[in-house]
């Protein structure tokens, strides 16, 4: 059987950065095929080349058996290849059926009725949910997500990639989104999916390519593997895939909010009576579908983010209790509140891009001292401490962080938070975007400042770690907090139900007016 | 479906690794090399297409432009001193660039701080020498800031537009001259104010009417460069052009490091205008400024914001400006065939920077031949 796809001795470079060396792959007609590889190895690298975004320096393209070179995504296109990347690529103010049409030839005229009635049969046939007249800034993530999926089959894709499709999912869209995909595999369509999840590998595709800093390990079909298998596979050598969660200790009520109210920029609000208390030596893990309100939740304490109502309160260990609402950051520190922060946005806003390790470790502190010079010793002592303990890769303490990998980046960002020794430590997506050893190089070190006596509040994605490393996960809807469960009774079923439960803020209001 | 044609592109891009400093540097000087090449070219067309005229050599041509720009010892002078006004207010634009600020109001800024120098020079007459030049400093330095911190105030309270606002302040600013040249016109009626007292002047250094300016200006670069690489101040600017969700972040107000730094770019460009007004021109008029604060962009942006690079690129825009006014007079050139020259050379030169961070990888022959065999 001719291959739908073929792949041979692809090699593509950035300047120094190899990030495909001659990786051979193949796709069957009719199967799922997932892309495992750690963050760095080349996946989204290789199918950006299959999409036409990007151009191969060496090797041969086949698809179905002939040779093709893929200039475009038009190419790709005409080569029935489409993909979905993690960032959508809609416009909000149109409707479904109006984005799934954009840009295809047609008459002067449009026929709305028959287009939806087409766009509605081939949803019917896979199985789609989809309300095709409804806007796309109303829908919820996973709904734009089924767009963008009609829309490539619609064009008459029959090989579809997806990016990390289950990173924005609640379990029980991702399950419905498998569903879906085992349907279109059984009318024939191949489907390339990248992921790092192991569990979702196993659960759904037919054979794994595993990709290692850009080379092609090898294809293993999925029923004989394993998640230990494959992770040896990934990294190349056998791996604690265990998180520790020691038990807290000596715990004491550190911060407390109270019916904390939250506008956004655009007027929408983004935080709801918001109400619970932290305590020291814990890890509180927060979950929910993004854009609940985690990032709006943590920067409120932060002093990022205006509070219209309510008051954040933090109970320092001999003192009484210190008001942070209302308080900009500078003032926060002033207060001798030793609050850390690890934003979502590392390089936008944890750390400025363009500096070295050492101008970043001084971001917080560089106002201490007397007079209007700069002191580079500590933060240089600092940063030297923290490549080496750390073990971040990099040419030197004065290289732009910006040039790092993400791991690097992360724990540059996470070295300098820890450093001050923090009573409250928040944690936004610590792990995303690093692979395996990273990741339990962070694990490990938010386990260390729990132990050291630290409130750690860690939002999360991955619910398999929330459970595996907090010892209460808080979790919100829609800018409301759903509820608070033990870390070490809770499912994830349980989880995924409080992710969705109480409609959204917005849809609340709709029904109230 | 149809299928596109095996056919790989001619070529296409590469990002390069970054190179050594002295391979890039070797390249910008071979750009200069073949930009000096196409100018002789450009030369003998546009001379040979003179009718009766037969075509110029080009190298008499380069010869005619160092003459004009360092060929005597007046010449030289001048043109170093030229070169430190432009650098003066290219200094100015360099913190605000910095800080992502796109102040293309210097020349306005320049004009206001000439304008208060000038004011002190007309009322101040007689005063004490040092007291009056430190006026006069402290009112171009005030009046040039404060032509820097407005734009600043309205950006950082309702996020306006500094582009647009900083240059629509040129146009006030020029209006402004304009009113008090009518004011102090001399002699009436010829609107203009015309050369000021000998009496009001900025003092010669070591007997050289040229010194005070280009110590001056050089002392600014040498203390800016110090300012933006050691202060706290400086740093604050670089994390605010960087990124102002990471200002905000670590604490710094990021609407009072705006206006400051404002604050200091209108007062360099007001040190601009205060060297313009009482040792360059020793009057005011609107065209004191001479376009120099969009000149300076250039001289800021090719000096890639760095104050010693942008010495190099300052003198060699007005070693080019005066040598080329001289090739006019010596060859009967009109001066926009020296505009011509600056023009290709600056394009060389930018040009060259695509091929320092990217190379252009061409349809390898060896895969062309592997298709055609299968």
């Amino acid at each position: 059987m001719t291959p739908m796809i073929e792949m041979r001795g692809i090699t593509k470079r950035f300047g120094k950065v190899v990030a495909n060396e001659n990786v051979d792959f193949v796709v069957q007609k009719g199967e799922i095929l997932s892309v495992l590889g750690e963050n760095g190895s080349g996946k989204t690298t290789l199918m950006n080349m299959l999409a036409g975004i990007y151009y191969p320096d060496e090797g041969q393209i086949f698809v179905d058996g002939q040779e093709v070179v893929i200039r475009s995504p038009r190419d790709a296109f005409e080569l029935g290849i489409g993909m979905i990347h993690q960032h959508f690529k809609l416009v909000d103010v149109l409707t479904a059926a109006e984005n799934i049409i954009l840009g295809l030839p047609g008459k002067l005229r449009l026929d709305m009725k028959k287009i939806t009635a087409d766009i509605q049969a081939l949803t019917d046939k896979y199985g789609f949910e989809i309300d095709l007249s409804k806007k796309i800034y109303e829908m919820s993530v996973s709904q734009k997500q089924t767009v963008e999926i009609v829309k490539m089959l619609y064009r008459g894709a029959n090989i579809l990639i997806l990016d990390e499709p289950t990173a924005v999912l609640t379990p029980q869209e991702t399950d419905k989104l498998f569903t879906v995909l085992r349907n279109m595999r059984d009318q024939g369509h191949s489907i390339i999916i990248i992921t790092h999840k192991l569990h979702e590998v196993l659960a759904l595709s037919d054979r794994v390519a595993v990709l290692r800093k850009g080379m092609s390990i090898g294809t293993v079909e999925t029923a004989s593997a394993t998640e230990m298998s494959l992770t040896e596979m990934m990294v190349g050598e056998k791996v604690v895939l265990d998180i520790e969660r020691p038990e807290p200790e000596n715990q004491q009520l550190r911060l407390k909010m109270e019916g904390v109210n939250c506008i956004n920029r655009e007027g929408l609000t983004v935080l709801k009576d918001a109400s619970f208390e932290c305590y020291s030596g814990e890890i509180l893990g927060i979950a929910g579908i993004a854009g609940s309100g985690q990032r709006e939740l943590l920067e409120s304490i932060a002093g990022l983010q205006a509070v219209t109502e309510g008051s954040i309160l933090y109970k320092p260990k001999t003192r009484d209790w210190v008001e942070l609402t209302h308080h900009t950051p500078e003032e926060i520190r002033q207060f001798g509140v030793r609050l850390s922060f690890v934003p979502e946005d590392r390089l936008g806003m944890g750390l400025v891009a363009a500096m070295g390790t050492t101008d970043n470790m001084m971001l917080r502190t560089y106002r201490d001292g007397f007079g209007g010079l700069l002191r580079r010793k500590k933060p240089m002592e600092m940063s030297e401490r923290i490549i080496r303990e750390l073990s971040i890769v990099t040419p030197g303490p004065d290289a732009p962080v910006g040039r790092m990998s993400g791991g690097n980046v992360q724990k540059v960002l996470v070295g300098r938070e820890i450093a001050s020794r923090p009573r409250v430590l928040m944690v936004a997506y610590p792990v995303r975007g690093l692979d395996i050893h990273s990741s339990h190089t962070i694990y490990r070190l938010l386990n260390e400042q729990k132990k050291n006596g630290a409130a750690v509040i860690c939002v999360g994605e991955d619910l398999d770690v929330l459970l595996a490393l907090c010892d209460r996960i808080m979790v919100l809807s829609g800018g409301r907090i759903t509820g608070i469960v033990d870390g070490r009774t809770a499912t994830k079923e349980e989880i995924g139900l409080l992710m969705t439960k109480s409609s959204s803020i917005a849809e609340e209001v709709a029904a109230n007016e | 479906m149809s299928n596109p044609k095996v056919r790989e592109p001619l070529m296409h891009i590469v990002k390069r690794d970054p190179m050594p400093f002295w391979k890039s540097m070797l390249i910008r000087l071979i750009a200069v090399v073949l930009a000096l090449v196409v100018c002789g070219g450009v030369i003998v067309l546009l001379t040979s297409m003179i009718p009766g005229k037969t075509a110029l050599n080009p190298l008499q041509v380069y010869a005619g432009i160092w003459d004009g720009a360092m060929g005597t010892n007046r010449r030289m002078w001048v043109t170093f001193r030229d070169a430190a006004v432009l650098l003066c207010v290219g200094l100015a634009i360099l913190p605000a660039f910095r800080m992502r600020f796109w102040n293309i109001g210097a020349e306005g800024q320049v004009l206001m701080g000439a304008l208060g120098t000038a004011a002190v020079m007309i009322y101040g007459k007689g005063l004490p020498p040092v007291l009056l030049y430190t006026l006069m400093a402290l009112a171009g330095i005030l009046l040039g800031a404060i032509w820097g911190i407005i734009p600043a105030f309205f950006k950082a309270r309702w996020n306006t537009n500094e582009t647009l606002f900083t240059l629509m302040m040129n146009y006030v600013a020029t209006q402004v001259v304009t009113f008090c040249i009518i004011f102090w016109e001399n002699p009436k009626g010829s609107n203009k104010v015309g050369s000021l007292d000998k009496a009001v002047w900025l003092p010669n250094i070591a007997g050289n009417k040229y010194l005070l300016t280009i110590s001056l200006v050089l002392f600014i670069a040498v203390a800016l460069y110090f300012y933006m690489r050691y202060t706290k101040q400086g740093y604050e600017i670089a994390v605010v052009g960087e990124s102002e969700n990471t200002a905000r972040y670590s604490g710094i107000n990021v609407s009072k490091v705006i206006m400051r730094t404002m604050a200091l770019s209108g007062a360099i460009a007001g040190v601009c205008g205060f060297l313009l007004a009482g040792d360059v021109g020793h009057t005011i008029s609107t065209g004191l400024a001479g376009g120099r604060g969009f000149t300076a962009i250039t001289v800021a942006w090719l000096g890639k914001l760095n104050p010693f690079a942008m010495i190099v690129v300052a003198f060699f825009l007005v070693f080019m400006e005066r040598g080329s006014s001289q090739i006019a007079t010596d060859f009967n050139l009109s001066e926009s065939a020296s505009e011509i020259l600056t023009g290709i050379i600056l394009f060389f030169i930018l040009g060259c920077e695509f091929f320092i961070n990217y190379r252009l990888e061409f349809r390898s022959r060896k895969h062309t031949e592997e298709v055609v065999k299968a």
